[in-house]
């Protein structure tokens, strides 16, 4: 027979405050479709990792741990003053370093 | 079960034991632990990292006389399993982060395992060197050439020994079979064969051969748009290498048996528990996704782990599972911020004690739980660096579900959704258990009195 232990609640309770959460989501997100796990979701999850090329993909872990810069009025930026080389993106790959689970 | 240990959960009190990993709260994203896992005499515990590392730590008994004594895991070898790489004909981003480790049962005096992260799973070799050859003719000790005129006599080389040194190194890289992530490895009671499975195939692979593999399900439909469901996990029945099972994301496991078809789309048993159809909310079916599933040792039982609890099935019975145990029961009234901020989508795996008596997995807020089985008792137990103070014993916690908290207990609200215990080990005989939080790795161990 099966043995429910933890802090269960009886099977209404359970539904109801799903049901309650639901409708927390829905005020909130009234476009929400009704399908969550449906194919929308699961192609999103199947597409992780996705970029539009490995331009976008380099330029992404660059910028990954700085702090994207905020435009600013006051800067004269000059933009479109050179042609940008590979060896100019700041791209040099990091030395690999050893776990801190193995000091 | 040797020593007489095995019985875990209540009567068992647990004590911290050691502690790995940077204590600093500022993690770097590399090192994130992504899975755990103990070898099958439970010397060796293996960890992979988001960076693609791997750390191997073996287990020093102290007193070898005494079977209970205090034993520590110390760093044995660590090597860098997978890199980045970017598919330029897809365009995706390959994440070297590692997704599971399987260790192969020793057949020789060096350890074999495999590592996988999204796309490509790799047979590693560990091996010790503890004595070197000395005594070359025609090379000087430091590896420079003798001049040969200088030679007179013959000598013949000997090994003497040296500092052990334990290398690792890729003996076959299994790539090019996967066209979705890779989410679980399992090696075959054969011990010639392994599965890989993603999203949507299961692969069988030879140990040795590398550049096929065989494909034994496929539930990637015709039209992606009528895509309703992905694989989870995936397993082999640890004594019957034809068996094999796999979790959805719907919530069902199907059982399949390798000698009926070689495409095993169509499945021997299908595990699945009806559910009420007018009980459904928006959160059923995420909430019922299956994260991970474990076979028992005893090869009678499996256990599945979904957002909110742990269920043990019975293979001979299909239709419900024989055990349900409530891990955090307290998170049914928060659905609606856990699916904002991405928490319901969190996979915990779960695993057995040596003697399938107590089973065990994490939660939040680096709580663990301790499902006892046989004493129909649980508990939940925390990893923190306040309680790892050596050989302290670990205090039970209690989560306050709402209503009047009592003293010592935690209230839902003040629970910390950043520190999830996804990965969780036990040694395959004793009472000793890896807890992975974040970026540190926990080892409890039974009291010794």
């Amino acid at each position: 027979s099966e043995a429910l232990f933890g802090e269960a609640e009886p099977e209404t309770k359970m539904i109801s405050m799903e049901k309650a959460e639901e409708a927390k989501l829905k005020a909130k997100y009234p476009n929400l479709g009704s399908k969550p796990g449906g194919s929308d979701f699961l192609r999103k999850r199947l597409q992780k990792g996705k970029y539009f090329d490995s331009g976008d993909y380099n330029m992404a872990k660059a910028t990954k741990n700085k702090q994207l810069p905020v435009a600013s009025v006051e800067k004269t930026e000059i933009t479109g003053d050179h042609i940008p080389t590979p060896q100019d993106l700041p791209q040099r790959k990091p030395s690999l370093v050893a776990s801190k689970l193995a000091v | 079960v040797a020593g007489g240990t095995g019985a875990g959960g209540n009567d068992v009190q647990w004590c911290f034991s050691q502690v790995k990993g940077a204590i600093d709260d500022d993690v770097a994203e590399a090192d994130i632990i992504s899975t755990v896992e103990f070898n099958h005499s439970g010397e060796l515990l293996a960890t992979g990292d988001k960076g693609g590392r791997v750390v191997i730590f073996q287990q020093e008994t102290e007193n070898k006389c005494q079977p209970l004594s205090r034993s520590e895991y110390n760093v044995y070898s660590t090597f860098q399993s997978h890199e980045p790489e970017f598919d330029y004909l897809k365009s995706l981003e390959i994440e070297e982060k590692i997704n599971k480790i399987r260790w192969l049962p020793q057949k020789n005096a060096a350890q074999f395992l495999l590592s996988t992260n999204d796309k490509t799973i790799k047979l590693w070799k560990i091996s010790e060197r503890d004595k070197r050859p000395e005594g070359y003719n025609l090379k000087e000790e430091d590896g420079r050439y003798r001049d040969s005129t200088t030679i007179t006599t013959l000598r013949v080389p000997v090994f003497r020994p040296m500092d052990l040194m334990v290398e690792a190194s890729p003996r076959r890289i299994f790539a090019n079979a996967h066209t979705y992530h890779i989410n679980s490895i399992s090696v075959n009671s054969d011990n010639e064969t392994y599965l890989s499975a993603d999203d949507l195939r299961i692969n069988l692979w030879h140990l040795e051969i590398t550049d096929r593999s065989f494909n034994i399900v496929d539930i990637k439909p015709a039209n992606m748009e009528d895509l309703t469901e992905v694989i989870t996990a995936a397993e082999f029945h640890p004594h019957q290498c034809n068996t094999f099972v796999y979790s959805s994301s719907k919530g069902t496991i199907r059982l399949c048996d390798m000698r009926a078809s070689a495409l095993c789309d169509r499945h021997s048993k299908l595990f699945e528990e009806p559910e009420d159809p007018s009980n459904r909310s928006f959160f059923s079916e995420i909430i019922s996704s299956i994260s991970d599933v474990k076979f028992s040792h005893s090869g009678r039982y499996m256990m599945t782990r979904d957002y909110l609890s742990v269920k043990i099935w019975d293979l001979n019975m299909e239709n419900r599972p024989v055990e349900t145990y409530q891990v955090h029961e307290y998170l049914r009234s928060k659905l609606c911020s856990l699916y904002e901020n991405d928490c319901i989508f969190d996979k915990f795996e779960c695993c057995w004690n040596g003697n399938d008596s107590v089973v065990m997995t994490g939660s939040y807020n680096n709580f663990f739980r301790m499902l006892d089985r046989s004493q129909r008792r649980d508990v939940t137990l925390e990893a923190s660096r306040e309680s790892s103070k050596p050989r302290q014993v670990l205090k039970p916690r209690r989560v306050c579900a709402g209503g009047k908290r009592k003293k010592d207990e935690i209230s839902v609200d003040s629970l910390d959704f950043n520190k999830k215990i996804l990965h969780t080990a036990w040694h395959p005989q004793e009472n000793i258990i890896a807890v992975a939080t974040t970026n540190n790795l926990y080892i409890f161990q039974e009291k010794v009195n």
